[in-house]
């Protein structure tokens, strides 16, 4: 991973960074309070947090134009509000009440939004990436030009439904990116106790896929690698493959006791590669924003993420009816 | 010496083919490896080669000549200076005696009509099928034409699977889709099910109408968690946001020597999922109006084709809006005494277990529950509170069997009705073995069904 650049001359206006600052720090707040509820017992089953991967969604959500479709696994909610679903449905969901985007049927790993072209939230390892290719496929045949942003984890990376896919989806010159986000942990696997491939993005070189390893705790290097990928994506030139270099400061689920690592190698991680202290500090020291302008965002933030929690508290159980509704169109 | 040329098995079901061609005369010398004829199967125009050196003495078969038993003495081979009336002559009789003929050790049950040809549902009532003219097509033919006239409707259905477009389908099912609707409608995959099941969902989520083909359902146990994680259970999941409208089809259950792993019948595994569909039809018209209805369908649909089948003839409606709804079953034999309640290529053994039962004067009400998610039991529990008795059959394994929901169905809403234990047939509970004697014994047979409606009717 590359060293932390503090002070270097952003290529984003400031508008942009500040954009970036609070989306990251919303996910992340949003994560924390999830966290929160999870341990007063609001929220049930599997709770994956995304605390520290924010930079990934959130610079290649800049990257996306609208008609552009995400799918990705159960580590989802940062994808969700980096695409612009309403933080009060996605905590909702969290807690299986009726405000939710899936009505409080789908939960944490199985969340939706038609409307932002969100297409899950998948719980089985591996299984988002076929159906990533698949929107693409469909965006092809329907003759229009916007791309599907797959992402999946390292652990998902050793599946063979993926390379299965890697294969189609350049046989067929699919516009679909594959967004490897390697935070360097299936669970308790690390990468290296998993394979002997020394990167995972140039698997893709065996089926003719480009793609390229990228800080993926610095938003503007994933921006820029976004950028890139969706403009090869778009003009025709079929997959591109994104290994973003990341870390997750929380355990797998909240149920991880994260005896895998070290405590020093997570806090090492926050201290120096931090994407949200990264980008705090292109604003502060290049004059772009005060501590103040700061501050006032952080409470904003903060506010926002309590009302989605109050939301979530208090929207109802879904009734009884609906255990038999959707199940046929 | 002079030999026999027979008429070759070209495919694990294939009983009789069309000589389409000859590609040799009398006289020609040939050597092995050379082709001698065009054979045309139900499947596929294969050239027939010659396996040793020699003249062709004799050509016993005219080409064109349609429905030439597998076995057949088709030439005569001869030595050189050798000619045909040299060497005696070709004992057509033995040559045709069939390979699959059970050895004298296995018990021979003089009722069991297996190889006779089924008899068509014609002149008894088909109460599915609407008023109006019918033409006369092969299961294979019904389900090209379900597609193909789908695909006319609806710019969004395409076609995707192994062998679909340039080989015009393993089964010859998409035989001339390619042609008509071009490689982007027509999509021939890798051999990679478990992907292009994937691709295929999210296609259906971005909002197209993908029609997928398994080779054999035996393959799509490398696709099912996409059928049933990924396709099934999306609408449940996104509180009614996406749903996935898309078919996966193909042939399903036992066709011929195929063994363990290529003959399972997936009938009551698929049936078990709520958010699925599930077709199995019997007949032409049910293959195309079924798989015009799951095409329309906004739900995922498997729709369970059978090989064997696959060449049988049945008359379909014309109407080109002719389609058959989910749920209702079809009684396509009526009798007062028991009711036998199938789907599939069972329909076929129940019929001919019915005229074997018939004779001895016990008249067989045979139900075509045609879909299995939903199932008609409304159908069902009627026929039973007029016969009192019922049997179920399939081809699939005994253990939560589709037979046991319903036998457990009827306990349960007509009970009082019943003079007897519902009898669930199946096949046994063994894998498919390969010998040909054995493979009978696994499957189930008219004459089982037969003797277990015999027992209800404590006959």
């Amino acid at each position: 991973m590359a060293a932390k650049k503090p002070a270097e001359r952003p290529n984003a206006s400031k508008e942009e960074l500040l954009k970036y600052y609070r989306e990251m720090l919303l996910i992340r707040r949003f994560e924390e309070k999830a966290g929160q509820l999870y341990g007063m017992g609001l929220i049930g089953g599997f709770c994956h947090l995304y605390i520290g991967q924010e930079a990934v969604v959130v610079g290649l959500e800049a990257a996306a134009k609208e008609g552009d479709k995400r799918v990705t696994s159960y580590r989802d909610h940062g994808h969700m509000l980096a695409c612009g679903m309403d933080p009060k449905g996605v905590m909702a969901e969290l807690t299986g009440r009726i405000g939710g985007y899936s009505k409080g049927k789908g939960g944490s790993m199985h969340m939706f939004s038609k409307e932002k072209h969100f297409y899950g939230g998948h719980g089985i390892v591996g299984a988002q990436v076929p159906l990533g290719a698949g929107l693409a496929f469909a965006d092809k045949y329907l003759g229009n030009d916007n791309v599907t942003f797959t992402y999946f984890g390292d652990g998902a990376a050793n599946q063979g439904q993926v390379y299965e896919t890697y294969n189609m989806a350049e046989l067929w010159n699919l516009p679909v990116i594959f967004v490897i986000e390697n935070n360097g942990y299936a669970m308790g696997t690390s990468v290296k106790r998993s394979t002997k491939s020394p990167s995972l993005w140039e698997r893709g070189a065996a089926y003719g896929i480009k793609g390229e390893a990228v800080d993926g705790m610095d938003v503007l290097a994933v921006k820029a690698a976004g950028e890139k990928a969706v403009a090869a994506c778009r003009a025709g030139q079929g997959p591109y493959i994104l290994e973003m270099m990341t870390y997750r400061y929380r355990g797998h689920s909240m149920s991880d006791p994260a005896k895998y690592r070290t405590r020093e190698e997570v806090e090492k991680m926050r201290s120096e590669k931090d994407a949200i202290e990264h980008v705090r500090d292109l604003l502060l020291q290049g004059g772009l924003a005060s501590d103040e302008d700061l501050k006032a965002i952080d409470k904003e933030i903060k506010a926002q993420v309590n009302e989605s929690a109050e939301f979530a508290k208090d929207s109802p159980e879904p009734p009884v009816e609906e255990l038999w509704t959707d199940i046929y169109a | 010496m002079a030999t026999e040329v027979l008429m070759p098995a070209l495919s694990p079901t294939m009983e009789e083919g069309t000589l389409a061609k000859w590609l040799v005369k009398e006289g020609d010398a040939v050597k092995s490896g050379q082709i001698l004829a065009e054979i045309e199967t139900d499947k596929a125009t294969m050239e027939f080669e010659a396996t040793d050196e020699g003249i062709i003495g004799k050509l016993l078969i005219a080409e064109g000549t349609a429905g030439v038993k597998v076995n057949t003495p088709i030439a005569i081979m001869v030595e050189d200076g050798e000619t045909v009336s040299d060497s005696p002559a070709p004992k057509v009789a033995e040559a045709v005696a069939p390979a699959a003929e059970a050895p004298a050790s296995v018990p021979a049950k003089a009722a069991d009509p297996a190889p006779a040809p089924v008899v068509a549902a014609k002149g008894w009532p088909h109460t599915d099928l609407p008023e109006g003219p019918t033409k006369t097509m092969t299961v294979r033919e019904a389900l090209r034409e379900a597609m193909a006239e789908e695909m006319r409707r609806d710019p969004n259905v395409f076609l995707m699977g192994e062998e679909v477009g340039e080989y015009q389908g393993a089964y010859k099912i998409s035989q001339g889709l390619l042609d008509e609707f071009g490689a982007k409608r027509v999509v021939d995959t890798p051999i990679t099910e478990h992907g292009f099941a994937g691709i295929a969902v999210g296609a259906s989520w971005g909002g197209l109408r993908p029609i997928v083909e398994f080779m054999t359902f035996n393959f799509a146990m490398q696709a099912i968690d996409h059928i049933i994680n990924s396709a099934a259970k999306t609408l449940y999941m996104s509180g009614g946001q996406m749903g996935s409208p898309m078919v996966f089809r193909g042939p399903n259950g036992a066709a011929a020597r195929v063994g363990a792993q290529h003959s399972q019948d997936y009938a009551a595994w698929y049936a078990a999922i709520p958010g699925l569909r599930v077709c199995m039809p019997y007949s032409a018209a049910d293959a195309k109006g079924l798989l015009k209805s799951a095409i329309r369908d906004p739900n995922p649909v498997i729709f369970l084709e059978n090989e064997i089948l696959y060449g049988r003839s049945f008359d379909v409606p014309t109407d080109p809006d002719f389609t058959i709804p989910f749920g209702k079953a079809s009684i396509i034999r009526e009798g007062r005494d028991v009711t036998i309640v199938s789907f599939g290529i069972g329909v076929a053994h129940s019929l001919l277990a019915a005229e074997v039962l018939a004779k001895d004067g016990i008249e067989a009400e045979i139900i075509n529950l045609r879909t299995l998610r939903p199932i008609d039991y409304d159908t069902v529990l009627a026929s039973v509170q007029k016969t009192n008795r019922c049997i179920t059959v399939e081809e699939g394994f005994p253990v939560g069997s589709i037979g046991d929901h319903m036998a457990s169905t009827i306990m349960q809403r007509a009970f009082d009705y019943l003079d007897a234990p519902v009898i669930t047939c199946t096949g046994k509970d063994v894998p498919m073995p390969y010998a040909a004697n054995l493979e009978k014994f696994a499957l189930i047979t008219p004459a089982e069904i037969a003797a277990a409606a015999k027992s209800v009717c404590y006959r």
